[in-house]
């Protein structure tokens, strides 16, 4: 068994807010091997976006810890990309510009740089939007700039919350289906935090189950399905259906639960 | 040019054109003369001033004061407004001080500033930076101060280092704030230097305006409260130039559709 690449040892954290401490995760253990495409799903406010945030070193947990490639995360960690429900784009750079950041950051030739914004572009389907301001653009057209800004610099993690939350239908298939292809071929760690179970189940290798604050985990599932899949021939497909109908029987409790606590 | 757009140019040159016509009209028969002046009579004043060039040489001498003074306050303002906002050690430090500063009414440091360079050009270029100073400040501080800690920890998880932080996320991000500071800075440059020829001084607008009032020259008052009106025109225009050549992303959001 190798060693894995991000592991949560007797991870907590709470916050403190106006004087009243709130505990976000209590007592996260999980391993997470290079490569794996992980679904972390759970009620709102279960901590998985905390769960993120400190494998991105943006602050340490209170109690345990997160280590990194064998190596504690203290700080920034440069080795994760993160991609929010906010696109977090620059409102004052054009399209082109926004993916090219990171290219600037790592001080790239100009020629190499217009090369890969260009292509880029082209994968994520805004050829011809390089001058258009993120402010001119549609919220789906934001989250593919978004996206490819993301792959621009090529991080060896992803850590994706809800990315694709605001998406139509057909364009969140066709961005689901785009992620999956290009993480099993750059051989890319991911995290995906979502409420959509059906998702969930189509994406993951993994998925990690939360119980409601302070989330902790009550189940890890292994997927059925191959790591090669056909996304778009998912819903006949009785693996799938299955994964997603677990699911669902292990989250509807915690939300009935959390609906009478609210009576 | 759409229609509605060159249909509200005439209906606002109409309208300038009737009261032009009544203040002509009241002037003498309902309103003495004295009080409002009348049209026709600042016209003359106008021309004579532009006739014998004395308005050019005053416009000239106010201009520089109020455009010199602009242009120091406001990169004062905005060097000042980065350093502390970037700086929280400096502006813990100085902020009871610049607070105590900024509640103090500028034009009062007006005596001051005659004792210090006498009632030439330089005591209206000081007082005139020192108001635009505060405002520009106190905006780009509040630029600098409310950049998004979300952008900057995205930058920096694509491995940027501070100086990349300044120039790709704080400084764009403040420019908004600073042209805010800067727009409501044209008048006050106006008011620094005319007051401060109001107070003392034997050239400019304001000594125009005193001198026309000395001598009980409605008109002439008129004349020069009409030249002082345009010069803020002209600055009020080249700030929004600027503006639009510098943050070309605005206008994008003005096209766009709302969304709620």
């Amino acid at each position: 068994m190798t060693e894995p690449l991000i592991a949560f040892r007797g991870v907590g954290k709470s916050f403190h807010v106006e004087g009243r401490t709130v505990e976000a995760v209590r007592d996260v253990t999980v391993d997470i091997r290079r490569g794996e495409f992980i679904a972390l799903v759970g009620p709102s406010g279960c901590g998985k976006s905390t769960l993120l945030n400190m494998t991105a070193g943006l602050f340490p947990p209170s109690t345990g810890q997160v280590t990194y490639a064998g190596r504690v995360v203290a700080g920034i960690n440069r080795a994760t990309g993160y991609m929010t429900q906010n696109d977090h784009l620059l409102p004052w750079r054009t399209v082109a510009a926004n993916i090219q950041v990171p290219l600037e950051i790592q001080g790239r030739p100009r020629g190499e740089m217009r090369d890969k914004v260009g292509s880029l572009m082209e994968l994520v389907g805004l050829a011809g939007f390089e001058r258009s301001y993120p402010a001119q653009l549609s919220g789906g057209m934001r989250k593919r700039a978004a996206l490819a800004r993301l792959l621009a610099y090529d991080p060896e993690t992803l850590l994706l919350d809800e990315p694709f939350a605001a998406l139509d239908a057909q364009l969140r298939l066709h961005m689901q289906i785009e992620l999956l292809r290009l993480s099993r071929q750059l051989g890319k760690t991911v995290l995906f935090v979502t409420h959509d179970l059906d998702e969930a189940a189509a994406l993951c290798d993994r998925c990690v189950v939360f119980s409601p604050r302070p989330g902790a985990i009550r189940r890890v599932l292994d997927s059925p399905l191959p790591r090669e899949r056909d996304l778009l021939r998912l819903r006949r497909d009785p693996r799938w259906q299955e994964m997603s109908a677990e699911l669902w029987d292990l989250i509807t409790p915690m939300l009935t639960a959390s609906h009478a606590e609210h009576h | 040019m759409p229609r509605s757009k060159a249909y509200m140019s005439l209906y606002r040159f109409l309208l300038a054109a009737t009261i032009v016509a009544l203040w002509q009209a009241v002037s003498g028969p309902l309103v003495p003369e004295f009080f409002i002046s009348r049209p026709s009579a600042i016209a003359e004043a106008l021309r004579r001033q532009i006739v014998s060039e004395s308005l050019f040489f005053h416009v000239g001498i106010t201009a520089t004061e109020a455009f010199s003074g602009f242009l120091i306050g406001a990169l004062a303002g905005v060097t000042a407004g980065v350093l502390l906002g970037r700086i929280p050690f400096l502006s813990d430090l100085l902020q009871p001080f610049i607070l105590a500063f900024y509640s103090l009414p500028k034009i009062a440091l007006a005596p001051l500033f005659i004792l210090w360079l006498g009632i030439g050009i330089w005591m209206k270029i000081v007082l005139t930076a020192t108001v635009v100073f505060f405002l520009v400040f106190l905006n780009t501080f509040t630029g600098v101060r409310s950049v998004s800690r979300e952008l900057v920890a995205i930058l920096k998880l694509m491995g940027a280092s501070e100086r990349h932080v300044l120039f790709k996320v704080v400084l764009p991000s403040a420019v908004a704030w600073v042209f805010a500071g800067l727009r409501i800075s044209v008048p006050y440059a106006l008011i620094g230097a005319i007051v401060g020829e109001l107070i003392a001084a034997n050239r400019g607008l304001g000594f125009v305006l005193a001198n026309a009032t000395g001598q009980f020259d409605t008109a002439g008052v008129f004349a020069a409260l009409i030249v002082i009106m345009l010069m803020a025109f002209v600055l009020n225009t080249m700030v929004r130039l600027l503006e639009r050549w510098l943050m070309p992303w605005k206008s994008g959001e003005l096209e766009r559709e709302i969304t709620i």
